[in-house]
């Protein structure tokens, strides 16, 4: 009772009972999750693309924004730190690819070491990746946000910035919070600023060597650099807020698109690690249990791996478009 | 061998000749064959291992290259090309090369078959392009619209 028909495609690659990628179902399936995030990271970049050609003119530049290096206070080291957890998490992709080549010959006791050094390269990126965000949030040297949502920062003679808590002349008691209680209890008041603007404006009146820098980009690639009595002029008529450091809403280094772009696209990078590094733990556990030893098989470890580098993969091009284009 | 792939064939079965060779192609793609050289056999490697520490010295040597031009920012890099700056054009460039050795030794791309690093590589690459040309063509436009006048932004 053969009811098998012959088509004459038998033992050709795609004629049946083969496998033509070779891949088990587990693998290609991981291959195809990574496309469609990858398309999910391409989607995001580009639209950071899409609003960066857009203020082409006004974008803010990532070597004044990322200048800090951890206990170093006050120097100027721009792109050190990053390319520092660059080479963390490549290392970390390496010790993966071994742990999978450990794997192929079944020796237990390296992939548990690799594993091991995959996630403590891991957690440093991570917790570095906090560090810079922390560092970006909290903001250096604060700057006045326009009317018209511009950034206007202070400079002096050479070109340095210059920190408005330098300059601006502390006045006590002008304004008070607002508070449900003293006031309209069906309205809430935000912290207020550090500095009024009339603090400011006083201040860099008796501050001659200040001046203000626009965000607008001169021919010279370098952010716009006004002139004294233009800078008294521009901020007293369109400065309104001061700001320190970044949020969602604001952004002392310019664009708060920039921001926004930052916090959104690094903090989706930063969850995939954080996911890749609890996924890897529980890898690790389960070599450790010897589950893979049972199985006969290392192939769960070359899984996550594949995830673990494609993680690697989309800070290489994070890297690229926000610290060095 | 025959374990590692979990194709198990008792001791007396008889497997016919087509099956057979068609098991032996298999097991002989799925028993972790690597091709050990990299830049179209210029660099050959003894074993995967030492192929991975080549890797890793190749991408943290474009790394250094890439953090020192953003550096320096050498002048003579500055000209414009093709809508961007040349030292953009570099660091794109070089940002590719890092990411083809990651996908190709790191993720094992160079063992898999054609058809699956097909599968993958250029529908990605052609859905991301053509992503790209759109969204960057209109970021484009509404900065010209912007900054020939019609929309006053610097106040």
């Amino acid at each position: 009772m053969n009811t098998t028909v012959a088509t004459g495609t038998e033992g050709k690659t795609w004629g049946g009972g083969n496998k033509p990628l070779t891949a088990s179902y587990g693998k290609m399936m991981m291959w195809f999750f990574i496309v469609s995030d990858a398309l999910t990271f391409s989607g995001f970049l580009a639209a950071y693309g899409f609003s960066r050609f857009k203020f082409i003119d006004s974008w803010p530049i990532a070597d004044e924004v990322f200048t800090h290096f951890p206990f170093l206070h006050g120097v100027e080291a721009p792109m050190y730190y990053v390319a520092f957890m660059t080479f963390v998490l490549i290392m970390s992709s390496v010790t993966m690819v071994l742990a999978v080549d450990a794997g192929h010959h079944m020796n237990k006791a390296k992939v548990t070491i690799y594993m091991f050094l995959t996630v403590i390269g891991g957690i440093i990126f991570v917790g570095s990746q906090a560090w810079e965000w922390n560092t970006f949030i909290k903001g250096e040297f604060g700057a006045v946000q326009t009317k018209g949502g511009n950034i206007l920062q202070f400079v002096d003679a050479e070109g340095h910035r210059v920190a408005v808590a330098d300059f601006a002349k502390v006045e006590t008691g002008t304004r008070t919070q607002h508070e449900s209680k003293n006031g309209l209890w069906f309205v809430d008041e935000g912290a207020l600023p550090a500095y009024t603007m009339d603090e400011i404006n006083n201040g860099l009146a008796a501050h001659p060597e200040v001046l203000v820098r626009t965000q607008i980009i001169n021919e010279a690639g370098k952010k716009t650099v006004l002139s004294r009595e233009e800078s008294l002029k521009q901020l007293k008529e369109n400065g309104r807020l001061f700001v320190q450091g970044a949020n969602l809403h604001v952004n002392e280094y310019g664009s708060p698109l920039f921001a926004d772009f930052f916090f959104f696209i690094t903090g989706f990078h930063g969850f995939h690690v954080l996911s890749g590094v609890i996924i890897n733990i529980i890898i690790f556990f389960n070599v450790i249990l010897g589950t893979y030893e049972r199985r006969k098989s290392y192939e769960m470890v070359e899984k996550v791996g594949l995830y673990w580098h494609f993680v690697d993969l989309v800070w290489v091009f994070v890297f690229t478009f926000f610290y060095l284009v | 061998m025959l374990r590692c792939v979990g194709i198990v064939v008792p001791n007396k079965m008889v497997i016919p000749a087509k099956t057979g060779i068609l098991i032996k192609i298999i097991l002989k793609k799925m028993a972790h064959e690597h091709k050990l050289e990299i830049f179209r056999g210029l660099w050959k490697f003894k074993s995967n291992t030492a192929k991975i520490w080549g890797v890793l010295a190749f991408l943290t040597f474009i790394t250094i290259i890439e953090v020192a031009l953003g550096i320096v920012k050498p002048e003579s890099l500055m000209g414009m090309f093709l809508g961007m700056k040349i030292l953009n054009w570099i660091f794109i460039i070089l940002t590719i090369v890092k990411a083809y050795y990651i996908t190709w030794d790191f993720m094992h791309m160079r063992d898999e078959v054609k058809a699956l690093r097909r599968m993958v590589v250029w529908t990605a690459i052609f859905l991301i392009l053509y992503l790209i040309f759109i969204l960057l063509q209109e970021g484009g436009y509404i900065e010209t619209v912007y900054s020939s006048g019609f929309v006053k932004r610097d106040f």
